[in-house]
């Protein structure tokens, strides 16, 4: 294999200046709504006592499970010693913080007492699940840097594998953790699924491979280092093998739930097309999200096309943001079996009622600000250290991959 | 001399015994008025003690919402005319069974859990049970995560969506932190009863008992011994320190 070598994000003039200008505008507008938020009282938003998470936890926890995603092809290259990956495995270390640092930030200002940031991070109820959450956040950030470290520095070079193998056992504790937030709950009858969890795991390699590789593109594009056909090839297969996989996990959720009838009620409100969650389920989460770009990652026209690939991308964002939107809102959404066997006739607080739920501009302004804050995160960091190979050609990736993409005789 | 000093104690002792004991079986209800004791202000609470309620609704008034407006009295909440984000501690809530098609009515809040959900989700550990069975939010170190609010089952906890205003010296409440039925526990440990079990006999409908549920000699532990109830969403094992009859 070449040696490869990395270069600052730099030589591409006014073009960086200005994105970064509009991305800070994004984040200083989106601090502005969660300031806003925070001092007139969350009821200037949609959410309420029936909805307590709303949209910034939609764009927050698939920021968060985008992010271990995103760490995968580090891992690929440094565990599995998959050597094509290994150019790509900086920038996957650091769009996966930028990501969970995107995701914490909205999630923290959408918390009832932000300034009591402190509190959290100093008092722990350790049967909590989010206590352990705030753990596995801190320590996938400072894994991920030390992993960035060890790439990066050459007297750190050979511990890379140890910091690569670290870092994955974390990220699939931290997606654990993220899914069991849900999973855990016995409350509600859309969630109390050990499922939640694994779901959630192969969910973020689709997601955070989705994203990783629109930036790659994006990236290669502005910055003109051009990508190599065979890396994409590989990528594309790994892409479409994972939104298979949470395909499958939608069905085995939802097969399971229909099968048990005390779960018939909320199945038929997540299913039967007639709620909003139910036409953002089949749209969004499974047109869109799933059989599209499958469709464009498969179709054998669409092989060597680029834009089809960056396309299927976007889609599987798009998906992504409507699968937690039905998780998390849709969950909320459905009313708590609080007396079976009965029917609610009267009640103010809304029992048995399916709660109400339109969002507001200002949690979008919040959600889209972690997404901006996450892009200026990389973008700044790339000027700054060699993050970015110069070139990502299959010649110069590794030679092999001319002749034979997949294959197997790896460094 | 003495001896007759003695006989007298303890005829004045049996007299006040039976007296109190005749009290309990003519008029049971008068023994919500007697049976919350004050708990001295340098003790802290003992798990000798699990409060508890215990809710009749065959007594519980179809349009009455005198327990609702006592509790928002109680710790001053104030609406804003906002039902989806106004707090509410205690609602009241109208039922009618599916197979038979008999209607309920009954006051709904905070269960009292013995293993509340709430508590185990609380990241702070701002969710927290008193020993004595009380289950509370410490304002202080809630940060507003609402995750309580997505585990409790009953539904029974409210977020503060604004400003507080005027508030209760007893029952303090900030923006941006939850809070839910404290079963009025400055009252108990002062030897009162909560407001909406007050309210409740003032409207002489008498359906909410209030009571130790590990004293053997409570009325409360009396008639949930003698008496068929039941805990909401029993499957869940929480062991609810409200039971009802009637549900």
């Amino acid at each position: 294999m070449k040696t490869v070598s990395f270069r600052e994000m730099k030589g591409i003039g006014a073009a960086y200046w200005a994105v970064q200008a509009v991305l800070l505008l994004v984040i200083l507008v989106g601090l502005g709504a969660a300031h806003y938020m925070e001092t007139e009282g969350h009821w200037v938003t949609g959410m309420s006592n029936q909805i307590v998470w709303g949209l910034p936890h939609v764009f927050a926890v698939f920021l968060i499970v985008t992010a271990s995603g995103e760490l995968n092809l580090a891992s690929v290259a440094s565990v599995f010693g998959k050597a094509p990956y290994k150019p790509l495995s900086r920038l996957s270390a650091l769009v996966a913080i930028a990501h969970l640092v995107g995701g914490l930030m909205i999630l923290v200002l959408d918390l009832g007492r932000p300034d009591r940031l402190v509190i959290a991070m100093t008092h722990y109820n350790f049967k909590s699940i989010f206590a352990w959450n705030i753990l596995l956040y801190n320590g996938f950030i400072g894994l991920a840097v030390v992993y960035l470290w060890t790439m990066m520095e050459r007297r750190m070079n050979p511990y890379t594998k140890q910091a690569g193998l670290a870092i994955f056992v974390w990220r699939v504790l931290l997606t654990t953790g993220t899914g069991s937030i849900f999973g855990f709950l016995v409350a509600r009858d859309a969630y109390n699924a050990a499922i939640m969890a694994p779901m959630f795991i192969v969910l973020s390699f689709s997601y955070g491979l989705a994203i990783y590789l629109m930036t790659v593109m994006t990236l290669s594009y502005w910055c003109e280092r051009p990508i190599g056909e065979a890396i994409l090839a590989r990528l594309r297969n790994l892409l479409g093998t994972f939104v298979a996989g949470g395909f499958y996990f939608f069905l085995a959720y939802h097969l399971t739930n229909l099968y048990i009838t005390q779960r018939h009620g909320v199945e038929a409100f997540l299913l039967n097309g007639e709620s909003i969650y139910s036409k953002v389920f089949w749209v969004g989460q499974i047109l869109v999200g799933t059989a599209l770009p499958l469709a464009l990652l498969y179709a054998p026209a669409l092989r060597r096309n680029r834009v089809a690939m960056y396309a299927a991308c976007a889609l599987i964002v798009v998906g992504g943001l409507s699968q937690m939107y039905v998780t998390i809102i849709g969950g909320q959404a459905y009313p708590l079996s609080i007396f079976p066997g009965y029917d609610v006739l009267n009640s103010s607080f809304g029992d048995g009622q399916v709660g109400q739920y339109v969002p507001t501009i200002y949690e979008a302004l919040l959600g889209i600000a972690g997404f901006a804050f996450a892009s200026f995160l990389v973008f700044v960091v790339a000027r700054l250290l060699p993050i970015l190979p110069e070139s990502l050609t299959d010649a110069d990736i590794d030679p092999r991959l001319l002749v034979d993409p997949y294959h197997k005789a790896d460094a | 001399m003495s001896n007759e000093h003695t006989d007298q104690g303890r005829r004045g002792f049996l007299g006040t015994a039976a007296a109190t004991v005749a009290g309990l079986t003519a008029a049971p209800g008068l023994s919500w008025v007697t049976l919350a004791q004050a708990r001295p202000a340098d003790q802290p609470a003992s798990d000798k003690v699990r409060w508890g309620l215990l809710i009749d609704t065959s007594k519980c008034g179809t349009d009455c919402q005198a327990c609702v407006t006592a509790c928002n009295q109680e710790n001053g909440l104030v609406g804003h005319n906002r039902p989806q984000t106004d707090a509410q501690w205690l609602r009241k809530v109208e039922l009618r069974n599916k197979a038979t098609g008999r209607q309920v009515s009954l006051p709904m809040g905070c269960q009292h859990c013995e293993k509340p959900p709430c508590v185990d989700v609380c990241p702070t550990g701002a969710s927290f049970k008193r020993v004595d069975g009380i289950v509370l939010v410490d304002r202080h170190i809630c940060i507003g995560c609402r995750y309580c609010m997505m585990a409790c089952p009953y539904k029974a906890r409210s977020f503060v969506h604004e400003e507080t205003h005027d508030q209760k010296s007893s029952t303090p409440r900030g923006m941006g932190t939850v809070e839910g039925c404290n079963l009025c526990v400055s009252r108990i440990d002062a030897g009162k009863l909560p407001a909406c079990v007050e309210a409740c006999h003032k409207e002489g409908h008498k359906a909410i008992t209030f009571g130790d549920l590990k004293d053997p000699a409570s009325e409360i532990a009396q008639r949930l011994a003698k008496e068929p109830s039941s805990g909401l969403r029993e499957e869940l094992r929480l062991n609810t320190g409200v039971r009802f009859q009637g549900v």
